[in-house]
Parts: C-alpha cells; sequence; structure tokens
C-alpha cells in the first residue's frame, strides 16, 4: 500500500464519489429562479385551496396568489433563459432542433420535465390571473369570466395546484438527480425546496394581503400565518433529516455557508418567525412593524439563504484535489 | 450498429509525454486556456488540471514519494469513459448529446443550448463549456476520423501504446492479458477499472489499467448514474407535498370549519 493510499484510508477515505465531478455553474440567475419558483408554485397552491375551501372575504389574498404565480413563473421563464449559455436556442428544451417541430420530453430528466412544467404551470398560472383581473373589473374582456365558471374553475384550480407543487418541488429532485457533492448525495432536498416553497409563499402572500387599497381581512391573514407555522415546524424537520442524510459530506458544512444555514436559514428564517408567532409578547417593545409582518419577511429572507447555501455549497467544491501532485 | 469501439489506457506504460492532449488539441481546434498566456499550476508537471470543454485530454501526475528518491510516479491519460450507461445523455433536455453508430458518445455543438445539466450528471467531471462555441463539449472519440475509418488523433500520437484504441471486446481481452502478465512479473496491484461490462454505467468504452486506488487517479469509486436517484427523490417530494397539501387544506379552511361547529352550537343552544 502506498503512503497516499495509507492516507487516504485513515482519513476514511474520500467523503463521496460526487467530489469528482465538476459545478454546473449554476449560480446568480439559479439561485432566484428556485427561490421565485418556489413562492409562484406555493401561492397557486394556497390560492387554490382558499378558491375551494375559503370564504369571499379571501378573495384580495386568491387574487393575489394567483398574481403572483403568473409573475412569477414569467420571471422564472426569463431567469432560465438568461442562464443558458445560448439563450437564443432555449426553444430546444421543448422542440427537437433536428426534427422540427417534434417535442422532446425524456420523463427521467427532471430538466427536460421542469422545462414542461413550467410552461404548463405558467399557462394555467396566466390564465387564472387574467379571470381574477377580469373578475376584479381589472380589465374589461368578458370571456375570461369562463375560466371561473363552475367546469373552468375546478379543472385550473387543481391543475395549477398540482402543477405549482410540482414546479416547487422538482428544483429539488434535479440537484439530486446529479452527481455532485450535497446535491447527489441526499434524495431529501425535492422536500426541503417544496415546504420553503410553500412557506415563503404564504409569507409572500401575507405581506401582499396586509399592503395596499385592498386588504385582506385578519382572519385570513392569522390562517396564512398560522399555516406558515406548521410549514416553518415541517421545514425544520425536513432539514434536520437532509443533513442526516448526507452521511460524511456533512462536513461540508463546517464552513461559510455551513454558518449562514444555522444563522441566516434556521436562526433568520424558522426560529425567529415561529417566535414571533407563538411568542409575540416577546418582540413587541422591539419592534415597530407588526409580528407577523416581521416573520413573513424573516421567511423570505430565510428562504432564499436555503436556496442560496444549497447551491454555493456545492458549487464551490472543486475537484477532488487526489487527481493533482500530492 | 458498428461494432463497440474505444479506448484502453495502460497506465503503467505512460510516459507523460502529453503527446495525447497536444494531438487532440490539434485536430479538434481546442483553444488555450487563459487565451494563450502560460500560467503555472503548481501542480507537479501538469498544467491541463481537469477535462473540460477545451482539454478533451489530460494527463494526470501522481507523485507518490516518501523521499527524495524513494517513491514512484504514477501517470495516466484520462478522457471522456465514453459510458455504456451515460449520465450525460441521460439529462441532457435537448437532444445533444447522442450516442454514435460506434457505440461512443457525442455531443451536438449545433443542438446543445447550454443549459450544463450535463456537466453536473458526468460522475468523472469530464464535461465543461468551451467559451468558442459556448456550447457543452467534450472528447467526441475523433468521430470525424472514425467515420473516415482513421484512428483517433490521440491513440494514434501516443509512442508508447499506453492509449490503444479498437473493438472493446478485443481491448478487453488485451487487458486481461496485460494484467495477468503483470501479475506474473510481481506487480499485483494491477487490475482494470471500468472493463466489467457487468459493472457500474454498464462498462467504460474507455477503461483503464491501474495500479493503485481509483480515487489517486481522479475516479470515482462506484461511478452512478444520476437517474438512479430520482425514484426516491420523487417519492419523497411526492410525500412531503402530501403533508404540506394535508396541512394546507385543514390550516387554511380550518377556521371556516370552527365557524361552522359553533353555527351548529349554537343553532342546538337555540333550539333546547
Amino acid at each position: 500500500m502506498t503512503a497516499l493510499s495509507a492516507a487516504l484510508q485513515a482519513a476514511g477515505g474520500v467523503p463521496s464519489d460526487t467530489y469528482f465531478t465538476q459545478p454546473a455553474d449554476w449560480t446568480w440567475f439559479i439561485i432566484p429562479y428556485f427561490f421565485v419558483g418556489g413562492i409562484a408554485g406555493g401561492a397557486f397552491f394556497i390560492s387554490a385551496v382558499l378558491d375551494f375551501f375559503g370564504r369571499p372575504e379571501d378573495r384580495p389574498v386568491i387574487r393575489w396568489g394567483y398574481y403572483v404565480a403568473a409573475i412569477g413563473a414569467g420571471l422564472s421563464g426569463l431567469l432560465l433563459i438568461v442562464d443558458l449559455n445560448r439563450p437564443l436556442r432555449f426553444w430546444h428544451m421543448l422542440i427537437r432542433s433536428e426534427e422540427f417541430p417534434a417535442p422532446i420530453l425524456k420523463l427521467w430528466s427532471p430538466i427536460s420535465v421542469g422545462s414542461w412544467a413550467l410552461l404548463l404551470f405558467g399557462a394555467v398560472a396566466t390564465a387564472m390571473a387574467i379571470a381574477v383581473l377580469a373578475e376584479n373589473e381589472r380589465i374589461r374582456w368578458r370571456w375570461p369570466a369562463a375560466l371561473r365558471g363552475p367546469v373552468l374553475l375546478p379543472v385550473l384550480a387543481i391543475a395549477g395546484a398540482l402543477l405549482g407543487l410540482f414546479f416547487a418541488s422538482y428544483t429539488g429532485v434535479l440537484l439530486s438527480v446529479t452527481n455532485r457533492p450535497i446535491w447527489g448525495d441526499s434524495t431529501l432536498i425535492g422536500p426541503l425546496f417544496v415546504v420553503s416553497g410553500v412557506s415563503t409563499a404564504a409569507a409572500t402572500l401575507l405581506l401582499l394581503g396586509s399592503t395596499g387599497d385592498e386588504r385582506a381581512p385578519a382572519d385570513v391573514t392569522h390562517r396564512l400565518s398560522d399555516y406558515d407555522s406548521w410549514l416553518l415546524l415541517l421545514e425544520l424537520v425536513v432539514l434536520a433529516a437532509f443533513l442526516v442524510s448526507l452521511g460524511p459530506v456533512v462536513a461540508r458544512w463546517l464552513s461559510l455557508w455551513g454558518a449562514l444555514l444555522l444563522v441566516g436559514v434556521v436562526g433568520l428564517g424558522i426560529l425567529v418567525p415561529l417566535a414571533l408567532h407563538y411568542r409575540p409578547e416577546w418582540f413587541r417593545d422591539r419592534l415597530t412593524a407588526p409580528p407577523a409582518l416581521t416573520a413573513a419577511v424573516l421567511v423570505l429572507v430565510g428562504g432564499f439563504l436555503l436556496r442560496a447555501v444549497v447551491i454555493l455549497a456545492s458549487e464551490t467544491v472543486e475537484l477532488f484535489p487526489f487527481s493533482g501532485s500530492m | 450498429m458498428a461494432e463497440a469501439l474505444g479506448f484502453f489506457t495502460d497506465t503503467t506504460i505512460c510516459i507523460g509525454c502529453k503527446a495525447c492532449e497536444v494531438a487532440c488539441k490539434n485536430w479538434n481546434q481546442l483553444p488555450a486556456a487563459h487565451g494563450g498566456m502560460g500560467e503555472m499550476s503548481g501542480h507537479s508537471y501538469d498544467n491541463t488540471l481537469e477535462l473540460n470543454g477545451i482539454n478533451w485530454r489530460h494527463v494526470t501526475f501522481v507523485e507518490q514519494f516518501d523521499a527524495p528518491y524513494d517513491g514512484r510516479w504514477l501517470m495516466m491519460s484520462d478522457v471522456c469513459k465514453h459510458c455504456v450507461q451515460a449520465g450525460c445523455l441521460e439529462v441532457c433536455p435537448t437532444g445533444a448529446i447522442i450516442r454514435t453508430e460506434f457505440d461512443t458518445v457525442v455531443i451536438q455543438s449545433d443542438v446543445c443550448n447550454g443549459c450544463r445539466a450535463c456537466i453536473p450528471a458526468c460522475p468523472f467531471g469530464v464535461i465543461g463549456i468551451n467559451d468558442v462555441s459556448n456550447t457543452a463539449q467534450k472528447c467526441t472519440l475523433c468521430y470525424d476520423r472514425l467515420s473516415a475509418g482513421l484512428e483517433p488523433a490521440c491513440s494514434k500520437a501516443c509512442p508508447t501504446d499506453s492509449i490503444q484504441f479498437g473493438p472493446i471486446v478485443e481491448l478487453r481481452e488485451r487487458a486481461q492479458r496485460r494484467v495477468a502478465q503483470l501479475h506474473g512479473q510481481g506487480e499485483q496491484r494491477a487490475y482494470l477499472y471500468g472493463a466489467d461490462p457487468d459493472g457500474p454505467l454498464g462498462g467504460l468504452n474507455a477503461f483503464y489499467l491501474l495500479v493503485d486506488e481509483p480515487e489517486v487517479y481522479g475516479l470515482p469509486r462506484e461511478p452512478k448514474l444520476p437517474s438512479f436517484r430520482i425514484a426516491a427523490a420523487s417519492a419523497w417530494s411526492t410525500v412531503t407535498a402530501l403533508v404540506v397539501g394535508v396541512l394546507g387544506v385543514v390550516g387554511l379552511r380550518k377556521r371556516r370549519m370552527d365557524e361552522i361547529a359553533a353555527g351548529k352550537a349554537d343553532a342546538e343552544e337555540a333550539r333546547t
């Protein structure tokens, strides 16, 4: 046995086979895409649930949800296109360029399925946004009323809610279906992103419903705040399971990214909002804004940081150094 | 399909001359790094450092010395493995990555849109963006030369036949004989990496004879297809989405149900 082999074994070997791969350079457009995509998908889901199970007073929040979903889907598409090295070839994601106009869909490739999901989700979210704009008499078209009729509303709402949850979670599955450190070492990034996505969507709707001319009644914002708190508790559990699932690769978090995960995501993004929800009296003298709104802002900061650290902690791992001189 | 073709690289006779790197760069007209400006890596005699979009061959240098003149050099000319089950081909959403009639894996530059999904999917870190074409690129196993009945540029240039090109079936037999020869000469550490068609990724169409752990050469021990995680990742995501959904339905309509319950209670009270 050589000295190097001995050193490798003494160090417990390479943490994972994922350390021999190259980073994708998915960074400054992909982090906001993952964040916005989670909010858009979650917002549609929440609006659809309120559409079915809510009350007439919930309408301002329902409308905001569909607007956020439509704008978020559009922004997601834009971020994805700008991130491509050849943006003008974005349509190659959907159409076989060599066999135009034959479509291309690979069910075993999350990026392929995700491209179609974004297209469909964007279409449904835009349809619903137009429908509620017309319902609220912001536009004078009559035809969108049919979209909220007894036949189309359930179809669009259920399809959009399912697509929304898929859209919020597939980005995590996409990361797991790689061979990169952290991403390829756990199958729990999808669950983490779907919980965080819907949680940040609830926070966004809470903030939007509490501002502007058309404020939502306190009852619906309370329900959103309650729901978000349950999601934060669930996120804490999933995050712990995710870290355990990494095995030896968990050591990668002994870094700046781990500090950001602990302080930014767990502390500021989960624990403080939970304390603001369950123990608002602790903060009352120190805050100028209502505790629920402060919590919502922190949830959004935590949601963004979660995606940033999950991506950057892996992207910054270089090729394993044993391939060079030792 | 024509016969599966590939490389057998015998690292014990590589002398680190880098003729393969030069021949590859030359034939495929690949650009220099850093705009041609010299930049020393400090890693042994290796300034190429890795395989990527502009380096389709890379000679790895490993210095194993406990003291001056007390140790050995390991050198290995690395390349795309043209995996029988290729992760890059699997995830590519555009269909730019194809399997050719020679059982090799090629990226069509005119189809690739630079989404970079193939880069983290490759378990060997082979693929990178070529800044000239702005698309993902890697070794084509000289598809143009094979189509013309020629040998790939790198193996043609290799002065020691460390890189051997040919039908995979023949190369495997030749490699087994070489391992037996080395064992007979007392080099018991010799073994084949990636030659087993029943092994990881269905075998590699560019396989190696090594004399140390795979990690020492920068190779993963058990390379995996990225899609082997898709079922578990999707299942966990679905279960979690269901929990999120149920919490949503229960939580967001809770007050309404409470009110209905309260209304019923009031009605009961009024009746009694």
